[in-house]
């Protein structure tokens, strides 16, 4: 086969070493040498958004980019949310507002949808326009999107009313 | 003791689905994500031809390639045939008749190795001249596509009643029109994929995405040449369903033929592409309808033909007529009515089930026909459709009976919630002025079977029901979960007959080695079917408890109640005793007993007879849904901005649920009205990924108002009816109506893209 190439870089706040083919995508990485299948398959192409995760803190399509693009940078994916204590705040959401059906899309939702109002922490509140045009890359077949807005819009409250980051 | 426990109902509520957390977390492994030991994959080479005979196939270098343990070709299996209308087959031999038929597949140790031998398989054709529409299929001297079918006919149906001859000479206006529906797909965000695995005795376990897992053993045995009852099927959680998994696919039994040959587990996934190409679509049909009013607004006839492109082979797509009819002839009070459909094989790719199951492209053509008669005869959409609703107790034509009919009610709460009929005139007036941007509003509704349907023998779900001595429940249920939400249901009845928390009760329904018979998640039918047998077999456990815990107190049964985890009395709510010491000591005591029941609900609903008469659901149900919109006339852009439905749900079980059903519904209709169509141009499919066939994304999604209609079905769980297709019918008429309020145009033939429409307001041909 062909040759691997070493790769250092953080994953969910642990210091990780990976050796990937160059033509290994980063989320085929995540799924077959962590064992991380939160994040998925849906289309390959960067246009479902399935497969969001977040790369030094911004969110990315992990089938379009190549593992060995990873080296050197901290990744988060819909694993690392959740803490022993719970779910994440956004997590919670979307569990609290029904956003969750067949939920194969969500892992990637979420990770958007916390990318989204992170970004935008400290500014001008989101509207529910502005979280839908924010979520416009991901698809769900199940909710129809009402709910999962419902969520994100229902943490963005959360987050004016205790001034904190809640995401 | 403590204080005292209220009685509170979680009828009604918001209660989130029991397997969110995990699916918010990532945990969940669905079927794409599993891998067994030994697991090698597998890989089809599907055709490139449309209709060619296979003069060789030469698979020998993939034969040869380290790391492939099996190819198999059609010749390998020549006599597997499966099907409703066991016209298909696993691996075709001798010819391929449309560009998903499978020549050969192989199972290696990677995914990469597969698809190198997949390359190295050399397949010989001979083409064979094409046919792709019914219209062509239907000629003296077509292409024949099934030699055993000479004329090309596939399944056909008929239905009559009443005069039609007369009711037409007699009619003070007949029109007739034309539609055309296309083909869509179900994108299932979850590609389509299966696990078999032989065991030593010849018994297959099959993890499958399946959402009828019992009929599914009947229906893939015939493929793959094995007794039905040596296929076990376990339902991993899976990427979406809405129809597209009622049937088996030929990569199923495939998947299982190189798990025979290799003795090992495969795994077969699609790609995306593979699933726009291969996976079944929605039935396109071409329409025509004749339609008979009086001046008076009173409906004399429908005369329907239905022509409809059956594509090589035959999975449910050509059934949807059965549901069909039920709309053209039952939707609005007719006194002669009737309705032909017959479908064609084509080189065409193939249509299964998808949500509404032929009440889509039915209530695309009535409602929209409903709105063009209105006109005619010079009354607003909603006196006109009131003036011919049913009322309750009418039976409709085919035997559909409306005990409790709230068409009317439908109609008339949504007119109020939206202004209907004062926005509809003033959108009507503004057509003559020259704004860019347009409005209009629009109504649509329909009928759909609300108690299940029964298209079997049986329509049933069985039911077990166990308590342990922690107080805690197992329902093992025959229904499938496939994201619908029937988790969430089920744990609310559990909990309002036994007072037993959501948190403790497991739902199992993944395995049909240990769940007990159900037909499937289809016809809107899981809530209500499997809802009835889970409250049936809950309230036998609740008698089971209460007659135990009166015999300790000296009271009477009815004089208790479950709350909480404990038993209280009913009058004031003192507990009794705890519910988990109550079970122990039943268990544990003089006269051991365990509390495990078992249930089987069979609806009251009939099977048609061959006339397609019969009450094929226990209920049926009304909803009337309202679009506004906004048409850019320079672009032909449609913008949905709201969307207001009032429907008869019976009694609302879970509020979280029933939102997000309707909600997710309202969304793939809109795609069928405004984007969605698989653009197939000779057979082929050109438009195979997310860029060029557009749902809709959250941008698009307009403001969704909701009212529900709350009629208490007396058949239905909870007075519960099923909910889930009509919101998936009735926004596309709707949204169709809407359009032609806002610019004078009429479609016949969704979607209604920006260059559809734009052509049609600029007077340029459509293409």
């Amino acid at each position: 086969m062909s040759m691997e190439v070493e790769i250092n870089f953080s994953l969910n706040g642990i210091a990780t070493q990976a050796h990937v083919p160059p033509t290994m995508t980063t989320l085929a990485m995540l799924r077959e040498k962590f064992d991380l299948t939160g994040g998925k398959l849906a289309c390959g192409e960067g246009e479902c958004g399935a497969c969001t995760v977040l790369i030094d803190d911004r969110t990315i399509n992990a089938c379009l980019m190549f593992a060995v693009d990873c080296d050197g940078r901290e990744m988060q994916t819909i694993e690392g949310l959740a803490s022993a204590s719970g779910l994440a705040v956004m997590q919670q959401a979307f569990v609290d507002h029904g956003a969750i059906q067949c939920g194969y899309c969500m892992p990637g939702m979420i990770m958007q949808a916390k990318y989204l109002v992170e970004q935008n922490s400290g500014q001008q509140a989101l509207t529910r326009d502005d979280i839908a045009r924010g979520l416009e890359g991901n698809v769900c077949r199940c909710s129809g999107y009402t709910k999962v807005v419902d969520a994100v819009a229902a943490v963005v409250l959360e987050e004016n009313q205790t001034g904190e980051r809640a995401s | 003791m403590s204080a005292v426990i209220e009685r509170k109902t979680i009828i009604g509520k918001r209660v989130p689905k029991p397997d969110a957390p995990d699916k918010a977390t990532g945990r969940t492994r669905y079927i794409n994500d599993m891998v067994l030991p030994r697991m090698l994959i597998g890989k089809i080479l599907h055709t490139d031809r449309v209709h060619a005979r296979i003069l060789s196939i030469d698979t020998t270098a993939a034969m040869a390639l380290p790391g492939v343990h099996a190819v198999l070709t059609g010749e390998d299996s020549p006599d597997l045939r499966f099907g409703p209308t066991r016209d298909n087959f696993p691996l075709k031999s001798g010819k391929v008749r449309c560009i998903r038929d499978e020549v050969a597949a192989v199972a290696a140790e990677t995914e990469e190795i597969a698809q190198q031998a997949i390359d190295l398989i050399k397949v010989e054709y001979e083409d064979l001249p094409p046919v792709f529409t019914p219209t062509e299929a239907m000629r003296d001297g077509a292409p024949v596509v099934h030699d055993d079918h000479p004329d090309n006919r596939s399944l056909g149906y008929e239905f009559s009643h009443g005069d039609i001859a007369r009711a037409e000479a007699e009619s003070d206006i007949v029109v007739e029109h034309q539609f055309e529906v296309p083909y869509v797909t179900h994108c299932c965000m979850g590609p389509s994929c299966a696990i078999a695995d032989f065991d030593t005795t010849g018994k297959l376990t099959i993890w499958s995405q399946t959402q009828y897992p019992y009929n599914y053993k009947m229906d893939l045995a015939p493929a793959l040449g094995i007794h039905p009852g040596d296929i076990r099927v376990i339902q991993p959680p899976v990427g979406g369903a809405f129809g597209s998994k009622l049937d088996v696919y030929p990569f199923e039994p495939i998947c299982a033929l190189l798990a025979k040959a290799t003795r090992r587990p495969v795994k077969l996934t699609f790609s995306r592409e593979e699933e726009f190409i291969n996976s079944p679509t929605r039935q396109p049909v071409e329409f025509r309808i004749k339609s008979g009013v009086n001046r008076d607004g009173t409906l004399t006839f429908r005369s329907v033909d239905a022509l409809l492109n059956n594509g090589a082979y035959t999975s449910w797509g050509p059934t949807t007529p059965v549901i069909q009819m039920r709309t053209f002839t039952g939707h609005y009070r007719l006194p002669a009515v009737e309705y032909r459909a017959q479908a064609y094989y084509t080189n065409m790719v193939y249509a299964g089930s998808f949500r509404g199951y032929g009440n889509v492209q039915a209530t695309f053509v009535t409602a929209s026909v409903m709105d063009m008669l209105a006109e005619e005869v010079g009354m607003d959409p909603i006196a006109f459709r009131l003036k011919n609703a049913q009322n309750s107790g009418e039976v409709t034509p085919q035997g559909s009976i409306l005990d409790d009919c709230r068409l009317g009610e439908c109609i008339e709460l949504v007119a109020e919630k939206t202004d209907f009929l004062n926005k509809h005139k003033a959108y009507t007036d503004q057509r003559k002025q020259t704004a860019r941007i347009q409005r209009g509003i629009g109504i649509a509704t329909t009928i759909h079977n609300a108690g299940g349907a029964k298209i079997h023998k049986s329509d049933g779900c069985g039911t077990m029901l166990k308590l342990d001595d922690y107080a805690r429940a197992t329902l093992i249920t025959g229904a499938s979960e496939i994201g619908q939400g029937i988790d969430a249901v089920l744990c609310q009845i559990v909990m309002e007959e036994l007072g037993i928390p959501i948190r403790d009760i497991t739902i199992v329904n993944d395995d049909t080695a240990l769940g007990p018979w159900d037909v499937g998640v289809h016809a809107s039918r899981t809530t209500f079917i499997a809802g009835n047998s889970a409250l049936r077999a809950a309230r036998a456990a609740r008698k089971q408890v209460l007659d135990a815990a009166a015999k300790q107190s000296n009271v009477t049964a009815d004089q208790l109640d479950l709350r909480e985890g404990h038993v209280v009395q009913a009058d004031n709510g003192v507990p009794v005793i705890r519910l988990d010491k109550l079970l122990r000591q039943m268990h544990f005591g003089d006269e051991p007993e365990l509390v495990m029941v078992t249930d089987y609900y069979e609806p009251n609903s009939v099977p048609e007879d061959k006339n397609h008469f019969g009450n094929l659901s226990s209920s049926w149900a009304h909803g009337a849904y309202v679009a506004e919109v906004e048409v850019d006339t320079e672009t032909g852009e449609v913008r949905v901005l709201k969307m207001t439905v009032v429907q008869d749900v019976g009694r609302v079980i879970n509020r979280l649920g029933i939102e997000g059903q309707i909600e997710g519904g309202i969304s793939v209709s809109l795609g069928y009205a405004l984007s969605e169509q698989l653009q197939i141009s000779e057979g082929r499919v050109m438009n195979p990924n997310f860029r060029d066939y557009k749902v809709m994304t959250a941008p698009e999604t307009p403001e969704i108002e909701l009212h529900f209609i709350e009629s208490d079905c007396k058949e239905g769980p909870l007075g519960a009816k099923g909910i889930a297709e009509i919101p998936a019918i009735v926004p596309a008429p709707a949204i169709a109506n809407a359009v032609y309020n806002a610019i004078g145009i009429r479609f016949h033939a969704p979607p209604l893209t920006p260059e559809k429409v734009a052509r049609a307001l600029h007077g340029a041909p459509q293409q």
